[in-house]
């Protein structure tokens, strides 16, 4: 990949709603049993952004993406106007990176052709798993054969596509999972996540896990599933440039990357964070979550904006740091020193470079290996100190 | 002033939870020195410190003074000297009750005598004190104050047909405690208002805003305010500011009289500029007899105390001189170790009185600090004749320099039901105890040992409690110092030495000691991304080793644009973590494991 840092600037809509709630998803996302009134959102969408333009200034984005929730549960028109709203207010880079998360269900799939002319160029499929104990384990509604004619599909329909899995699920073995990756990999066209599955509070996995109804791999498993995830997608031509996330070099979402590399993006739609300049220093948007009341806000005050912070330079620092160690390209030192007002400590450096956990890149850069990877949350906290 | 005759000077000598400051409470409050409104929702009133009141202890000796009317149709002032409960602070008891004339003993009607009963009452004794016996609690169903009065002829063998039977909790029988003050304790024994004066300083603390304050017994002659006065033993003059009485709100009186407790102010900086036991006198009119004194009392426990982060050093300088302005039992000078940088090595009296101290700093000056391994101190006598004591494990010579070793050694006594005494014989026997001597009180046996003082310092009292349910008392003594086969052993966190943890033990203790500590530390230390070999050490030799295995994995699956918030807090949560450890190498320790890991357990 080329190490044109700068990450640009990036355009999130979050669209709330799912078909189902999956027991293991700690999203932003809700079951509505009424049909969506989509216009009524789409007119709140507009005003919150038209808001966040008017703080953002002129700007040129370099991605736009729609997550959720389910975003394929929206008309390919809902699409089309968030869009062309978004187009209207700021430039968008003729080679800008526009995503659409999307389920395998065919229902979802007999829309593709309606979002590419919206203008959408690139779908993330929640594939999850190849067989079909699994999906039903992890409350998919999908099948693996619905799946595999939605990964055809958005081949056809979309120039760039992905699709995610979540590894690490009960009784999987690294041999399970790595047949089931090199098939993952032959189906795939330059892009995969590949997630372990974590039980987070507040989902229905959870409680379930806690009374004992199902157990996840050990920590000693979790780190062999993760090594053979890293073989075989290297092996296969899709190394990691993320701790989850694996492309062909080049393919890389460029959306996501602006995350990582810590660049700016506004986040509109309930729920949704963003992160820009303005007068010189770093803020944080938090949107109200839920979807109604998000809307109501917006009608009421022209944004749906409930918490926010401006970010001092050690908390800049502190997710500059936590953020780009992500990467296997790694962190600009300088980028640091500039951000946190105080180099990293060269003793930690010293320390995690003798335990092989980090590596040099070039003469300003440093990476975490394979092996620091793998704890990185206990690294970055060693290396912010 | 009050004639000599109608002034009754006492202490309350009991053993711990014996219902000594709930009496002190009860007498207070009858004879009206404070009223019920002033009294409301405060117990243990002499009890001031915070620290006092949430441990139940006292630390402090407090006087106050009751103003009686007696049956007998006079008013009689009542001083009452509240002396600290715990073995850390025998010394200051006795000192305290060499200032007054009787003491009550009270014995909890359902409990009975126990260890420090005996050595309490033992020491008011040597006093030369009348006793009054004061059976408490007797409204407990399992209150059996015939048979306790019979134990306490039998074991103190002194006489209790006229011990009073009181609650303190209800109140019944406070006010035959006060008679009995009156008729069975006897007025100050000496004063003569005429003579030169000579008074005794009983204790002195900082006031934030007063200074110094001084507490005095006037034996002859009369204090006043504006009198240049003279402490005897440093020759240090001062005018007096103020003098007062405790009742026990500060009182401005005009004069403190023979036989008096009191208090005066005199500008005086810092408390270690006054003698507990010197004698105070006029600089004009000076006595010709002054009093006997007190040696300062000597620190017996040391360690290191540093600052959770470096930086805080200068803070902890200030705070430590600040506390030393008010305890001078409490001795410091500066430390540098390898491992934790710069901190001070303090003597305390005890192990109380050390977690007192930590304490103090902790909450009072907001700091957040290391102590390390306590440590008794040494005496070595070295190849060249010389002797050298040794308050630090790190400071010890080469061996080769060393002739012998002496530690100090404690007598013990412990009074156990009958059920626990196999498992307490069993722990005196594995921290070198002697036995010399097992009679028994009752149905309790007592237990009397010598130990090393290292032996117990740490946590014999701890495990006492447990292996006897908390129903075994205990009360020491130091007696003298005797020779050991000490080593001194060191603890390799990831290879490398920390000072801090190093202590010297018995040779034949090392090896248990050495296992112990690295299991301790093995569960103490956090998981690190790398594996940490943990090894006890005795010169170049390994006697024992654990290792922490590596983290295998701690790694978010999903980060993006909406969670970095949620990131980011959890990342200054373990960026806080850290700042309460201590980096040594690439090893994270945890503040609090270098007193843990001492603990043995069973
Ligand atoms: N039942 C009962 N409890 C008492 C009596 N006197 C004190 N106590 C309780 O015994 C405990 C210890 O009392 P305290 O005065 O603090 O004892 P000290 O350690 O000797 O000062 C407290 O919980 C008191 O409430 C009494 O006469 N009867
Ligand atoms: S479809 Fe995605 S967002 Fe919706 S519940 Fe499932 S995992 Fe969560
Ligand atoms: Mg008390």
């Amino acid at each position: 990949m080329t190490l044109n840092l700068d990450p640009g600037f990036g355009i999130y809509l979050h669209w709330p709603f799912c078909a189902a709630k999956c027991p293991y998803c700690d999203f932003n996302s809700h079951v509505r049993h009424k049909p969506v009134d989509q216009e009524r959102f789409v007119r709140a969408f507009t005003r919150e952004l038209e808001h966040l333009r008017e703080r953002t200034g002129p700007r040129e984005a370099v991605s736009i993406f729609l997550g959720g929730g389910t975003p394929s549960l929206m008309k390919p028109e809902t699409v089309g106007a968030l869009l062309d709203t978004v187009a209207r207010l700021w430039t968008v880079r003729s080679d800008a990176e526009i995503t659409l998360e999307a389920n395998p269900s065919s229902v979802d799939a007999d829309r593709f052709r309606g979002y590419r002319l919206a203008g959408v160029n690139r779908v993330s499929l929640g594939v999850q798993a190849l067989n079909d104990p699994d999906l039903r384990f992890l409350g998919r509604l999908h099948g693996v054969d619905e799946a595999k004619r939605a990964i055809a599909l958005a081949r056809e329909t979309f120039p760039r596509m992905s699709f995610d899995l979540i590894y690490a699920r009960p009784n999987q073995t690294p041999e399970a999972w790595g047949r089931e990756l090199e098939e993952a990999i032959g189906l795939a066209a330059d892009h995969l996540s590949l997630y372990q599955l974590t039980i987070e509070e507040g989902t229905a996995f959870y409680g379930l896990h806690q009374r004992g109804k199902f157990a996840v791999p050990d920590g000693e498993t979790g780190a062999e599933l993760y090594r053979v995830t890293q073989e075989v997608t290297a092996a296969n031509g899709l190394p990691a440039y993320e701790i989850s996330n694996h492309a062909r070099p080049g393919a890389e979402s460029r959306h996501n990357l602006v995350y990582w590399r810590y660049g700016e993006y506004v986040g509109a739609g309930p729920g949704a964070h963003g992160r820009f300049k303005e007068k010189g220093r770093r803020i944080v948007t938090m949107t109200e979550r839920l979807p109604e009341a998000w809307a109501a806000l917006v009608e009421e005050k022209g944004h749906g904006i409930v918490d926010g912070e401006r970010l001092d330079s050690e908390e800049e620092a502190d997710e500059f740091l936590l953020m780009g160690l992500r990467l296997a390209e790694g962190i600009d030192l300088d980028r640091y020193e500039k951000l946190a007002g105080r180099p990293l400590s060269n003793r930690q450096i010293g320390n995690l470079l003798s335990e092989g956990l980090i590596a040099p890149v070039g003469n300003s850069r440093i990476r975490a290996t394979p092996s620091g990877m793998i704890v990185l949350d206990a690294l970055v906290a060693d290396l912010a100190r | 002033m009050t004639p000599i005759s109608r002034i009754r000077n006492f202490s309350i000598v009991a053993h711990i939870d014996h219902g000594k400051s709930t009496l002190a409470d009860r007498l207070i409050q009858l004879t009206g020195a404070m009223d019920a409104r002033e009294m409301a929702g405060k117990e243990q009133v002499l009890d001031n410190m915070d620290i006092e009141r949430e441990r139940g202890i006292t630390i402090k000796a407090q006087t106050v003074r009751l103003q009686y009317k007696a049956n007998d149709g006079e008013t009689y002032t009542l001083n009452l000297i509240d002396t600290p409960g715990h073995v850390d602070f025998a010394y200051e008891v006795s000192r305290s009750l060499s200032a007054c004339e009787g003491s009550l003993l009270v014995v909890d009607a359902s409990q009975g005598v126990e260890a420090q009963t005996l050595a309490n009452v033992y020491q008011a004794i040597d006093n030369d004190h009348d006793i009054v016996v004061v059976l408490n609690k007797v409204d407990l169903p399992a209150a059996e104050p015939e048979r306790i009065r019979d134990q306490i002829e039998e074991v103190i063998g002194i006489d209790a047909s006229q011990a009073v039977l009181i609650s303190a909790k209800t109140g019944l029988g406070i006010p035959d405690v006060l008679e009995a003050i009156v008729t069975q304790l006897p007025p100050p024994r000496e004063g003569d208002p005429e003579k030169p004066l000579k008074a005794m300083l009983v204790d002195s603390w900082y006031d934030a805003y007063l200074g110094v304050i001084v507490l005095v017994r006037v034996i002859d002659g009369v204090l006043k305010k504006g009198q240049t006065i003279r402490m005897m033993g440093t020759n240090a003059r001062y005018p007096v500011e103020r003098t007062g009485v405790f009742t026990p709100k500060m009182l401005n009186v005009d004069a403190i009289g023979p036989g008096e407790f009191g208090f005066i102010t005199a500008s005086i900086k810092e408390v270690a500029d006054t003698r507990v036991g010197d004698t105070i006198t006029e600089d004009r009119r000076p006595t010709l007899s002054p009093l006997p004194g007190f040696k300062p009392a000597q620190p017996v426990v040391f360690c290191g105390l540093f600052p959770v982060d470096a930086a805080d050093f200068e803070d902890l300088r200030a705070a430590v001189g600040k506390l030393r302005l008010n305890d001078a039992s409490f001795s410091f000078e500066m430390e540098t170790s390898a491992a934790l940088g710069f901190g001070f090595r303090c003597g305390f009296l005890g192990l109380l009185h050390l977690e007192i101290i930590q304490e103090r700093l902790e909450r009072e000056f907001d700091l957040d600090l290391i102590a390390t391994a306590p440590s008794v101190v040494y005496r070595l006598n070295l190849i060249d004749g010389s002797q050298k004591e040794l308050h630090n494990p790190a400071d010890m010579p080469d061996v080769v320099r060393i002739s012998s070793i002496e530690e100090p050694w404690i007598r013990a006594t412990i009074l156990t039901p009958d059920d626990y005494l196999g498992g307490i014989l069993k722990l005196c026997q594995d921290r070198r105890g002697i036995q010399a001597d097992l009679s028994y009180v009752g149905t309790r046996a007592m237990l009397v040992y010598d130990l090393p003082l290292n032996e117990v310092v740490f946590d014999f009292y701890d495990r006492l409690k447990s292996i006897s349910k908390g129903y075994a008392s205990f009360d020491y003594a130091l007696t003298d110092y005797r020779e050991g086969d000490l080593v001194k052993m060191s603890l390799l966190v990831n290879e490398e030495p920390v000072d801090a943890l190093s202590m010297l033990v018995h040779r034949t203790a090392a090896e248990k000691r050495g296992r112990a500590m690295c299991e301790k530390l093995k569960e103490l230390i956090p998981q690190h991304m790398f594996k940490i070999p943990i090894q006890a050490a005795i010169g170049g030799k390994v006697i024992a080793r654990e290792t922490i295995s590596a983290l295998r994995k701690d790694v978010t699956a999903k980060c993006y644009g909406g969670d970095v918030t949620r990131k980011r807090k959890l990342l200054e949560k373990q960026k806080e973590g850290k700042k309460r450890m201590r980096q040594f190498g690439k090893v994270d320790i945890p503040q609090a494991a270098f007193i843990e890991a001492l603990k043995m357990g069973d």
